[in-house]
């Protein structure tokens, strides 16, 4: 199945996938490893000698049962949803088992993605048949063990709670039978159970990570320590992209505990005994920089040039549906408006960071990434080593958010640990984190709809002119559909003829996948229009929708659900609501955002959302996931931007870019369906959905539609 | 040169420079790495100690400002999540990255030795130097009441 048909629907599928290029890319930066070194953010190592009868579980002969998350944990919760699809099947309680990150390994590629990826909500949904059926293989492996061991048929023995027991009171733990089980062939074809026998899926289960994150215990990339590790603090262009033409470290090197000063090809390294001396002495550094051409470029510029490009530059079409054309050209009357969003940096709250350790041919590295073997590929072709001679342990991650999928931070710590000749900690500052980021690309998106005598559409044209994080990031070739680009760009309504394009545009600074990615920009166009199409028809927002979604139940029904819940048209007095609708990564989703506006200033008080994403693992995490999401998208749409002067991001810390705080974060309430629908991703759609939900609340308070983020009520 | 204080009950002597940030100190040199490095800036309230019972950024206090102080951090709550902020922190599953969530405990036990009763908006108001990138507040909000109960009837 490709994610891409599930986006578009059924109105056109592309002739590519997210997967494909990814794969393709993935396979060009190396083989891969296979082999299981583990590490645990808590006591993951077994006590005893390890067994491992498939790659997502080991047990111990002291009956220690470790299972494995090829997720990283960002804050999503795989650290424990993961283990929980396992678990079901291997018929273990939970609080027996402890928990490892999986390392680098062929056996661990998400197969959504192509490759070992934490990102496009795609944990659970590529993890849902996967790991299940590994807890059912090792259960099968086990009771066949017992089998043996005692000459009695396996259908006489039963699996429960880490024990195979049989007639007369038989009992053997899963440590005692794990050597003769890993011994044994992995069964090919295993049965699964019913979802109706889930005695831990769908159940709300406690995280296995939070008695770590409460003590101080949890360990992030900035909390390694290896021996005689050392810290460094990097020196990089103002300018993305420029290079070092000089520098002199004199007055650097005399500062206390400076070991070092290396350059890089990204800049100037500082290296010293502490972090602090490190970046110390980075101040007193000085650098000549060859910006190159990065320093021509600002905000404006690019913006010209986007909305130039969406004139002149190639179209590819995204989907198409009977003939756009030629229906706005009879429909009784026209509208088009343009939407654009800005440039923004994740600003995870861990700033980059990662520990690098060059011995022998080989490097060590142990820190916070959601690309396993793009780091372990990257880091061997720059150090000129294969890619089993790289290790690479993953550590808990302070956000994510779609920054840590890069891979700077990791290639930098490694070469500069290969210059100095010691293990070393590589830490940017919050400066250096927001400056230096992959930025979430500037879109304008371009809308044109014909409506009939009545008001409902007849024809809408999309077209969203943008930059491609696929072509930079996967070498997605040019003048070719980037499928995360054509996210959300269908709206859910039923409209006769449609056609959705897109021009992908290189405004010239790197850019990066952010949080719901293209939901972002293609559903605040969408939902935003949509609403002002209600409006020209003189229509109520919802009973327009409700109108084309007749063939339509799972978005019908969410958006019941949420403004039944919100209680539509009943805001309290000075109180108004939006709402917006989306599909995404599977997942169905409504939001009704209900604000004030006062002095200009808009205040979201409440936001409600209803949901249906199939079957869930753990919805107390949904729950959290949403809030998150929500929190997250009211963020950039009431602030978040990046600007720039001459090749230099203006913002710097929490001060110019601002982060939503508790006193300003609304109440949020949600209503779940309990849905035996495939599982869909929750990581990100109500990201996506919170901007347009509270543009068209502002509209709904003030009258004015606000067709650019973040919101600014002039 | 060194400096004497008192890291969560223990005397501790340690060799920064006095105008090294306690943070530094903390995490590299006394080896607790629970408080976490966000901004460099006061602005968002990882790095949150106690110093002499009062919250404070460590980031951006001086080591010097510490000397022969009382200096409490996420590690002084409990190894074992027995402290009533832990336990309703568990309870409530608050954290979700967790790497603002050490700081946000010890704003709370700031706020809760104060305050056993705290409403809406005083914990909005002794919270609002605290950010969460993941935006777990609901739950932040929800807990820090759970735990305000369970010490008052404690």
């Amino acid at each position: 199945m490709s994610r891409i048909q599930e986006t578009v629907g059924p109105v056109a599928a592309p002739a590519v996938s997210r997967r494909k290029f990814i794969q393709a890319s993935a396979a060009l930066s190396g083989g891969l490893t296979l082999g299981v070194s583990l590490w645990g953010a808590g006591p993951a190592q077994a006590a005893g000698m390890m067994f491992t009868p498939n790659a997502w579980v080991h047990i111990a002969d002291d009956n220690t049962i470790t299972l494995i998350s090829a997720r990283s944990e960002m804050g999503q919760g795989v650290y424990t949803s993961m283990p929980m699809l396992i678990a079901e099947e291997l018929n273990v309680d939970l609080k027996q088992v402890k928990v490892a990150i999986a390392p680098p390994g062929a056996i661990y590629v998400n197969s959504l993605l192509g490759a070992q990826i934490t990102g496009g909500s795609t944990s659970v949904r590529d993890g849902w048949e996967k790991l299940r059926t590994a807890g059912a293989q090792v259960r099968t492996m086990l009771v066949a063990a017992a089998a043996q061991k005692w000459g009695v048929a396996a259908d006489q023995l039963r699996a429960e709670s880490g024990k195979v027991l049989g007639p007369k009171g038989l009992s053997a733990t899963y440590g005692s039978l794990a050597e003769a089980a890993s011994k044994l062939p992995v069964p090919e074809k295993v049965a699964l159970k019913d979802p109706s026998q889930f005695t831990i899926v769908g159940k709300r289960t406690q995280r296995l990570d939070t008695p770590a994150k409460v003590n101080g215990t949890a360990e992030f990339g900035i909390d390694v320590k290896l021996p005689g590790m050392v810290y460094a603090s990097l020196e990089q262009c103002p300018v993305i992209g420029g290079k070092v033409t000089g520098f002199n470290a004199t007055r650097a090197k005399a500062m206390p505990g400076v070991i070092d000063v290396v350059q890089i090809p990204d800049g100037v390294a500082v290296v010293a005994d502490t972090y602090w001396h490190a970046k110390k002495a980075r101040e007193v550094l000085t650098v000549e920089w060859d910006e190159g051409a990065g320093a021509a470029i600002s905000g404006d510029s690019m913006l010209k040039g986007i909305r130039a490009a969406s004139g002149t530059g190639k179209v590819l079409s995204i989907a198409k549906k009977g003939d756009a054309d030629a229906a706005l050209s009879k429909a009784a009357r026209t509208l088009s408006a343009e939407y654009t969003t800005p440039l923004l940096a994740h600003a995870a709250l861990e700033p980059m960071n990662f520990t690098a350790d060059f011995k022998n041919g080989q490097c060590l590295l142990v820190g916070p990434t959601q690309f396993q073997q793009g780091a372990q590929g990257a880091v061997a072709a720059a150090l000129g080593l294969k890619p089993e001679d790289i290790t690479l342990k993953t550590t808990f991650l302070g956000g994510g958010f779609g920054r840590r999928l890069e891979l700077d931070f990791v290639l930098q710590a490694a070469q500069i640990s290969k210059a100095v000749g010691k293990p070393v900690k590589l830490l940017w500052t919050r400066e250096d984190d927001t400056t230096h980021d992959f930025y979430r690309p500037m879109a304008l998106v371009q809308l044109k709809a014909g409506l009939d005598a009545a008001g409902m559409p007849v024809a809408t044209a999309f077209k969203l002119t943008s930059q491609s994080v696929t072509q930079r990031a996967f070498g997605l070739p040019k003048d070719t559909l980037d499928p995360f680009m054509a996210e959300a760009s269908v709206a859910p309504y039923e409209v006769a003829n449609s056609q959705h394009d897109l021009v992908i545009h290189d405004s010239g600074l790197r850019v990066g996948y952010w949080r719901a990615v293209s939901h972002n920009a293609n559903a605040f166009a969408n939902e935003s229009f949509i609403d002002e199409l209600a409006a020209a028809a003189g229509k109520d927002p919802l009973a327009y929708r409700m109108a084309m979604l007749s063939g339509k139940p799972r978005f019908a029904t969410v958006l019941k659900l949420a403004t039944d819940k919100a209680g539509w048209g009943k805001a309290p007095a000075g109180r108004f609501q939006g709402l917006a609708l989306m599909e995404g990564y599977d997942t169905y989703m409504a939001q009704v955002a209900e604000i004030s506006v006062s002095g200009g200033q808009i205040r979201v008080h409440k936001v409600t959302v209803a949901t249906d994403l199939g079957r869930m693992v753990n919805p107390d995490t949904v729950e959290a996931q949403i809030q998150s999401s929500v929190v997250f998208g009211l963020t950039a749409a009431l602030w978040g931007e990046i600007t720039l002067d001459k090749g230099r991001v203006r913002q710097a810390n929490f001060d110019t870019y601002r982060l939503m705080r508790i006193n300003e974060a609304p109440l949020i309430d949600i209503v779940l369906v309990n849905s035996t629908e495939k599982p869909g991703g929750i990581g990100e759609p109500a990201t996506a959905l919170i901007g347009p939900a509270v543009g068209n609340a502002v509209f709904a308070a003030t009258g004015k539609r606000l067709r650019s983020l973040p919101f600014a009520l002039a | 040169m060194s400096t004497s204080l008192k890291v969560n009950g223990k005397a501790a002597t340690v060799q920064a420079e006095p105008d090294t940030p306690l943070l530094w100190v903390l995490r590299d040199e006394l080896n607790l790495t629970g408080t976490k490095f966000g901004c460099g800036a006061a602005l968002c309230g990882a790095c949150t100690v106690h110093l002499n019972g009062v919250p404070v950024r460590s980031c951006s206090t001086p080591l010097s400002a510490a000397a022969g102080a009382s200096v409490a951090t996420v590690e002084s709550l409990s190894a074992n999540n027995s402290h009533a902020l832990q336990k309703a922190w568990i309870q409530h599953d608050v954290p979700q990255c967790g790497y603002c969530q050490s700081g946000q405990l010890m704003s709370a036990a700031a706020l809760l030795a104060k305050n056993k009763n705290p409403s809406d908006s005083e914990i909005d108001a002794a919270m609002a130097g605290n950010i969460c990138r993941c935006g777990t507040y609901p739950r932040i909000r929800a807990a820090i009441k759970t735990a305000a109960a369970s010490m008052r009837t404690a």
